[in-house]
């Protein structure tokens, strides 16, 4: 699987991504499992005597217990602050009836015979495993009660479980987990598919707030990510490739750099990338690595390294140049059409009012607090690799490659990671650390330091929307057309810079003609939190809202009688699952909900405004209001709150990270929109670090109000949608706010001052 | 280069060049991995050190600068009063995400209850802005710092 599968995960009809080949996709499915959500074939549920320690009794591949009553529970999935590790083992331990004080949760080894798919992406942890994991601890809880049963000559109807014993009323008997771990192990495993569910009203762990499980060591300061990894011999790196994505090494002061304090070899790797592949950053590109003893000495040494490059034709990419060609590729009708409905032009031409409207997304770069880093050793034909990565399956793969080593003989430890947001779904820097190690003969830790992180991306592209629309006498909306204009990477369209045919108002208006044109972009580019949706959220909402203007309605009126009556939502088979496509209904209610908490349509003071805007993705609904105000003589903007009313289903299964998750996808977003822009010039980013490339900050942070909607709608993922809403509400609270409506990002707040 | 620096309460002896910045001390010398590499230029506060009780960003402060003050590191802070309450409200609050940044964020925080016990909004803006959070947990660290400082965990900041 790709990270570009990922971007199709919340769209999944009629999706404009051709980045992936059917064979691709069939490979991907078998890496991901084969439909392991469904198929309990997997070893997961088989025996594992004897694979634990001594005296503990392992019941299935998630799942062991001691004589003591620990209960050691796995987690399958990279932690990248999402709070999976204490999520998964909450859902296991919710069915194996244990107490929550006496379990601990474990990192899975990368293994997808037992695990199936093990990735952090497109929000699907919860949506992929929720029922199976339930059913890991439903099966093992039985086979524990079962060899009570069996040992009491009792019906296994009769008897009960609370906090980790099983118990017999009639006979007054009951026995500990830990007592009867070991009998259970040999017990058969019992049919997963069909084993006995609670009842969510018996939830005792499943719903509750409840910390992280790692988070007693990080205020301690213990080391748990990756860039803590220590290795017997180990030395450290940096690795420094051209400004220019994918250019050639041509020369070097290897020599001297070789002779600076701490440096024990200096190695030009030649990369095998030939062209990009969309959504598919695993390769490895030229350059200079530079081991010492001590990553301190390697990255000062690179400041004395003079390279010589050929940058080749991508040194002609500018930010400048890609604006020029938007402008030139908007004179003509889309290259590519995504879907036609009625007859748009037509429509145009009967209309009351016509809107037309550009509008301007940046490329954005994830800068995850820790930098990426990998360790790698080498010994005997046999790699060990400790990684913060979001793919491990997929940077297992590329390494196996690069050295001709079976997947087989390499073990992939996943670290924690410092942040995610989708940068470590491609392997580039686990595959640098690789063929650094190889080069140098020890184990080796690559970091990168932060001008490459910066500058080294997989990047949320950028992107142009060309609207037009149509209003009638009475406001309502008669037709809609966007002209996007994208990226290509060699021919595709490139990494997670898609749009798809059912984007709303797609289906909501009778003529409709969504299309995009390409320009070649030989840059990686890729899946940020909320790929595609946190540009598009932007542009489409933004545009309706100018429309509700326009129309003379009430922003929310305009969007709840855009919705309409509901209609019955498509439900998509895909590689993920079954996935249930957009519900108008469910949309109108998280609307009206955030309308009601924030006081919607209240009198606010001059310069200070509220803007609403709504989103799905990730098979979440989220509809956000924003108030911020503006400082009339310096354009200055102020993000008071946001309010969030969210419907991701019938069960958060822990709300205390699924609201932090809220809460910071929202500030991610309006740090987004108030700052950020990655820039190019002669091919490079000019971007280097935190100063001029600035993070929302503490001073800035609005407050955040939470409120989650229950649906009886399968739970679905809370890492991602929450946040392509807030841009948009932002944006069109400035317009209310100042009247001046904000078509380009991030938010120029020299365009703002002096607002009438 | 010989440098003797108190760590912690003890003397360290490390051999390093007189520019290495106090972070890499601390983290490839010492082992003390708590401090965390973000921008290596004092913007990301994820260093955050105690230096003589000052919230100071060890990856831009040479070895051969500190002489003879006393460093603090997140290792050693659950041993002070202020140190400890923030720990337990971090827990209690649950607050981070990612929990990169957060060693920085419990110093930043553990040198502004030192010296302003009760924090307004304001004290905890000024105090905390140089410390970022990528995951964007800034709502849970005010609540954490005022629950550390026995305050309301409410934010009052105005709004319009």
């Amino acid at each position: 699987m790709s990270p570009s599968d990922l971007d199709r995960a919340h769209r999944p009809a009629g999706a404009q991504q051709s980045g992936v080949s059917r064979r691709t996709f069939l490979k991907a499915g078998a890496a991901v499992g084969g439909g392991f959500m469904l198929d309990f074939s997997i070893p997961a549920f088989a025996h594992f005597a004897g694979s634990g320690p001594a005296a503990s009794a392992t019941l299935n591949a998630y799942i062991r217990i001691m004589p003591n009553g620990e209960t050691f529970i796995v987690n399958k999935n990279p932690e990248i602050g999402q709070g999976i590790k204490t999520s998964f083992p909450m859902i296991i331990a919710e069915e194996l009836d244990v107490a929550w004080k006496d379990v601990r949760a474990e990192d899975a080894e990368v293994d997808p015979v037992r695990y199936g798919g093990q990735f952090a992406g497109g929000s699907l942890s919860i949506p992929m495993n929720y029922d199976l994991l339930r059913r890991v601890g439903a099966a093992a809880r039985l086979m524990l009660v079962t060899a009570a049963a069996h040992d009491w000559n009792v019906p296994v109807e009769e008897c009960e479980t609370a906090d980790g014993v099983v118990s017999h009323k009639g006979r007054n008997r009951q026995a500990t987990y830990g007592q009867l771990a070991g009998q259970a192990a040999r017990v058969p495993p019992p049919n997963p598919a069909t084993v006995k569910l609670k009842d969510p009203k018996d939830f005792k762990i499943i719903g509750k707030p409840i910390g992280g499980v790692d988070s007693p060591r990080i205020v301690k300061g213990e080391p748990i990510f990756g860039i803590d990894v220590t290795v017997p011999g180990m030395k450290y790196a940096v690795y420094e490739k051209c400004p220019v994505y994918n250019g050639k090494f041509v020369s070097a002061n290897l020599d001297e750099v070789k002779a600076l304090p701490g440096v024990r070899g200096v190695y030009v790797i030649k990369g095998n990338v030939t062209a990009l592949d969309a959504g598919l950053y695993n390769g490895l590109t030229d350059g200079v690595a530079i081991v010492a003893d001590k990553w301190h000495q390697a990255n000062r040494a690179l400041g004395k390294l003079q390279v010589k490059w050929d940058e080749g034709e991508t040194a002609k990419h500018s930010t400048r140049g890609f604006v020029a060609k938007d402008a030139e590729l908007a004179k003509n009708p889309a290259e590519t059409s995504l879907k036609k409905d009625g007859d748009v032009d037509q429509a145009l031409k009967g209309a009351a009012k016509v809107l037309e409207a550009r509008y301007e997304v940046p490329f954005v770069n994830h800068s995850a607090l820790e930098p990426m880093n990998t360790t790698v050793a080498i010994r005997n034909g046999k790699v060990e690799i400790w990684s913060p990565t979001q793919m491990p399956g997929g940077g297992k793969t590329a390494v196996s490659k690069l050295l001709g080593i079976p997947e087989p003989d390499i073990t992939l430890h996943v670290t924690r990671s410092g942040g995610g947001f989708g940068r470590r779904l491609s392997n580039d820097f686990m595959v640098e650390a690789a063929a650094i190690a190889k080069a140098h003969g020890e184990p080796v830790k690559l970091l990168r330091n932060r001008r490459q992180d910066v500058q080294s991306g997989v990047f949320r592209a950028g992107g142009f929307h060309h609207f037009q629309a149509g209003l009638d006498a009475t406001g309502k909306l008669t037709a809609f057309r966007d002209h996007f204009v994208t990226f290509s990477n060699s021919g595709k369209v490139a990494g997670s810079a898609t749009l798809g045919a059912t984007e709303f108002p797609a289906g909501f208006v009778p003529n409709l003609d969504l299309g995009f044109s390409m320009m070649p972009l030989d840059i990686p580019t890729g899946p940020m939190r909320a790929p595609g949706s946190n540009t598009l959220a932007f542009a489409y909402q933004s545009f309706l809202d100018e429309l509700a203007h326009a129309a003379g309605k009430d922003p929310l009126q305009f969007q709840l009688d855009l919705l309409g009556p509901a209609k019955k939502p498509a439900v998509n088979k895909t590689q993920f699952g079954e996935q249930v496509g957009f519900d108008n209904a469910r949309m109108a209610v998280v609307l009206k909900a955030v309308a009601e908490k924030s006081g919607w349509g209240k009198k606010l003071p001059k310069g200070t405004g509220m803007g609403l805007a709504c989103y799905f993705s990730h098979q979440g609904y989220f509809a956000e209001v924003v108030q911020a105000s503006v400082n009339r003589k310096s354009g200055e903007v102020h993000v008071e709150k946001v309010w969030v009313a969210g419907d991701v289903g019938r069960q958060i299964v822990n709300p205390s990270p699924g609201n932090n998750q809220v809460e910071g996808a929202t500030i991610d977003g309006v740090s987004q929109a108030l700052a950020q822009a990655l820039t190019f010039t002669d091919g490079r980013v000019v971007q280097s670090n935190f100063h001029d490339y600035p993070l929302l900050r503490m001073h800035q942070a609005p407050k955040v109000e939470v409120h989650f909607v229950m649906t009886d709608n399968n739970p679905t993922g809370l890492g991602e949608p929450a946040l392509p809403p807030v841009v948009p509400a932002l944006t069109n609270a400035i317009f209310a706010a100042t009247g001046r409506r904000v078509r380009t990002l991030p938010i120029n707040a020299g365009e703002l001052k002096g607002f009438a | 280069m010989s440098y003797t620096i108190n760590v912690n309460g003890q003397p360290r002896t490390v051999e390093v060049e007189a520019d290495t910045p106090l972070l890499w001390v601390l983290r490839d010398e010492l082992e003390l991995k708590g401090s965390k590499f973000g921008c290596g230029m004092g913007l990301c506060g994820a260093c955050t050190v105690h230096i003589d009780g000052r919230a100071s960003r060890s990856c831009v402060t040479p070895v051969s600068a500190v002489g003879d003050a006393k460093i603090t590191t997140i290792e050693a802070i659950g041993d002070s009063e202020a140190g400890k309450k923030l720990q337990d409200a971090w827990l209690a609050l649950d607050v981070m995400q990612c929990g990169y940044c957060q060693a920085g964020q419990i110093m930043t925080a553990a040198a502004l209850l030192t010296r302003t016990a009760q924090p307004t909004d304001q004290d905890i803006d000024d105090a905390m802005s140089g410390n970022l959070c990528r995951c964007a947990t800034y709502t849970r660290i005010r609540a954490a710092i005022k629950q550390a400082a026995g305050l309301p965990t409410e934010d009052k900041r105005e709004m319009a």
